[in-house]
């Protein structure tokens, strides 16, 4: 059978079950929009921005475990793909971006819209590819696909030149897919290894469980609550891993880390022994390394053996699928039954909740995404920008379940929280979706209001307005003298007025009486509403760990 | 402390600049890089030197073998290993110096490639340490100008053996 590269194309994203593409048209991408042109089966979500199509498909796979796709043109199309592709490789993403290419014999001349998007990409994807051929389409998208769902998941970037997509060659489905030679995932890890964790395990009179974003990947919920019931130890999920252990459970001690909670830090500084499971050591969470931890052994479990030992010194190392290795412990693991460390762990939990001024009168964005989570009752898809509004909606929501919480972690990527939930709301049409957004970052994606428009999103933003890029102020206010340099935003738009502008619904909220009311009215409303939450203008986030400060130094507000 | 790691990749394009991207925004220094096809025309071998602690070695090796295009990365102990180098060498000369040079080369197994009526091209081939000490004894003939190849390695006995 004869066909056109765009044909392969197509036909490679139905082999690969992809239901969504999002992305942004362009010059050396048009014949593969010709062939999506007919392609009814795959819905094309047409951002406004190409940031916003990786912003998307980030968001879609975080909410549904599938791999994300999107797509864009060569040049100033891939370069704007960028800081998408960086957000979803420091958070372990599953995405395939397609760029387009100038032809091959035009690369490398400077080209009208040339850039050298595999270059550039290079140290953000988890592998690259640029197809020379189009004999090479089917192997190369379907290595592409495997890679990036696969091991420890990331971003792959698949570079199209026109005359590849456009070439016409004698086609025929290989007979199994491609896997790349080189490419190696560890599942299970030796049992001497695991029986050196296990002893450790058993040895230990304070463990502490610290787990991450592979806890959701691996999607092993289950087998982290039983094996955490069995020894009875606390347990922390970093930012990346909410809702990867139930947050109303009672051995959850909360988020570590700069914004932690007090308990999750001083459980560091207090146990001797930590069973890091899908979590990385980031230095948002380690604090200072010398004050991280002193008195603990460190188990490490990750899938990725570059994790290990990379940020601090573990002393067993378990290479392995998060979800494997529970599997593994939990044969081996004895009961360990409650002892005065979890005492100290509760009596701590209570004594140090974590707060805000509850009767100031005045909106408390804390008190806005409280109201959000018993309006949904706790079973929404939150997706937040990043700042203060990314704190507050990990500390004042509770995540009892994965893939509810989507948020950039590793790069902390303003602007994401929007197109991310419509990537979400795309995946997972029947939940209610909020961006618990700042004004500053909701500004930076905004565009995309006409995308959730046009698809008819009932995604909800709730702007925590302060008109302050309100966490660089709060560093400013505590380190820097209160000198706002170039962070009092005052000038803004009117944001009902720009919903509205859009096609969309706008509320402004200046009461706490009215919190409620409006956050229920919009998720009445069946497109995209904008909430604009008038709040405090200085509040902070507590608690804090000073930048370059040990988690034992955590600082709480004063209420 | 200096560590020679061999590394087998797949002969891709744009492979060199994913392992020297890698060694350049992770912030390790490379002494040396060399890179060449194996018998089998779909893998090359690379020989890195590299400088640095375990724990920076270790990161290396571990990032190394994510990349998707690495098949295979060996750390090749000293003992266990062979090192060779080679280095070409344009050493100024005139009737008077020419002799002594010869004599030093030969003493060192060096090959003379192209002599002329004032200056002379030494190819020697050994150790780092061997070609720093010619280099070194060159030195009072004034040199001119030196390509060195960079380290191949090699394991002295193969896995599979």
């Amino acid at each position: 059978m004869k066909l056109t590269g765009s044909d392969i194309f197509i036909e490679c994203l139905r082999k690969e079950k992809v239901e969504v593409l999002f992305g942004y048209p362009g010059g050396v991408v048009i014949p593969i929009f010709d062939k999506l042109y007919d392609a009814k089966d795959i819905r094309f979500v047409l951002t406004r921005h190409e940031q916003g199509a990786a912003h998307a498909a980030d968001g879609y796979a975080r909410a549904t475990g599938k791999t994300g796709v999107c797509l864009a043109t060569s040049g100033p199309g891939a370069t704007n793909l960028v800081t998408g592709i960086a957000t979803a490789y420091m958070d372990s993403i599953p995405m395939v971006a397609f760029t387009g290419q100038v032809p091959m014999s035009l690369i490398g001349t400077d080209a009208f819209q040339e850039a050298d998007i595999t270059g550039i990409t290079r140290p953000i994807t988890k592998h690259n590819f640029l197809i020379s051929d189009t004999s090479k389409m089917v192997d190369i998208i379907s290595e592409a696909f495997y890679i990036a769902s696969t091991g420890r998941p990331g971003p792959v970037l698949v570079d199209l030149p026109k005359d590849v997509s456009t070439g016409m060659i004698d086609f025929e489905w290989p007979e199994k897919p491609s896997i790349p030679k080189g490419y190696k995932v560890v599942k299970y890890a030796d049992p001497s290894v695991i029986k050196n964790a296990a002893d450790a395990i058993k040895a230990s009179k304070k463990p502490y469980i610290y787990t991450g974003g592979g806890i959701i990947i691996s999607g092993a919920g289950k087998e982290l609550v039983t094996f955490a019931e069995r020894i009875n130890a606390p347990v922390t999920t970093t930012l990346m891993g909410l809702g990867g252990f139930p947050g109303s459970h009672p051995l959850w001690v909360g988020m570590p880390g700069m914004h932690g909670t007090y308990t999750a830090n001083m459980a560091f500084t207090d146990c001797d022994l930590v069973i890091a499971i899908g979590a990385r050591f980031d230095d948002r969470v380690t604090g200072k390394i010398e004050g991280f931890a002193p008195n603990a052994k460190i188990i490490h479990i990750d899938t990725d053996p570059a994790a290990i030992a990379k940020n601090v010194k573990v002393d067993i190392a378990v290479v392995g699928d998060a979800k494997a290795i529970l599997e593994q412990l939990l044969e081996v693991v004895k009961k360990r039954d409650r002892n005065g460390w979890n005492d100290y762990i509760d009596e701590m939990k209570t004594s140090h909740p974590v707060t805000y001024d509850k009767k100031s009168g005045t909106i408390k964005p804390q008190y806005v995404v409280e109201q959000i989570y018993e309006a949904t009752k706790g079973d929404a898809i939150i997706t937040t920008e990043v700042g203060q509004n990314q704190m507050w909606a990990s500390l004042f929501y509770t995540y009892d379940k994965p893939r509810r919480f989507i948020s950039s972690g590793g790069l902390g990527t303003m602007g994401y929280g929007f197109p991310a939930a419509i990537g979400a709301q795309m995946g997972k049409p029947d939940a209610i979706v909020f961006d618990i957004a700042g004004d500053g970052s909701i500004q930076m994606n905004i565009q995309e209001m006409a995308t959730a428009v046009e698809q008819k999103l009932p995604v909800n933003i709730a702007i925590l307005n302060n008109k302050f890029l309100g966490m660089v102020r709060q560093w400013q206010e505590l380190f820097y003298g209160k000198r706002y340099s170039s962070t009092n935003i005052e000038l803004q738009p009117d944001f009902v007025k720009l919903a509205e502008a859009y096609g969309a619904h706008g509320i402004r909220v200046d009461k706490p009486e009215n919190v409620r009311s409006a956050i229920e009215e919009a998720i009445s409303i069946k497109g995209p509403v904008i909430l604009d939450f008038i709040v405090d203008r200085e509040e902070n986030v507590w608690p804090m760990v000073a930048p370059g400060a040990a988690l034992s130094e955590v600082m709480e507000g004063l209420f | 402390m200096r560590h020679i790691i061999s590394v087998i990749v797949e002969n891709k394009f744009g492979v060199l600049a994913r392992v020297s991207g890698l060694f350049s925004s992770r912030g390790y220094n490379i002494d040396s890089l060399t890179v060449g096809e194996t018998n089998d025309p779909e893998v090359s071998r690379m020989t890195i030197v590299v400088k640095g602690d375990d724990s920076i070695l270790d990161q290396v090796m571990k990032q190394l073998n994510k990349l998707v295009d690495v098949i295979e990365v060996v750390d090749l102990p000293r003992e266990q290993s062979v090192r060779r180098e080679l280095c070409l060498i344009k050493v100024n000369c005139n009737s008077g110096t020419r002799t002594e040079i010869l004599e030093i080369a030969n003493v060192f197994r060096a090959k003379t490639i192209h002599i002329g009526h004032t200056s002379l091209i030494i190819q020697i081939t050994g150790t780092e340490e061997k070609i720093n000490g010619f280099i070194n004894l060159m030195e009072p003939f004034k040199i001119l100008e030196v390509a060195r190849t960079g380290v191949a390695a090699m394991q002295r006995e193969s896995k599979e053996q």
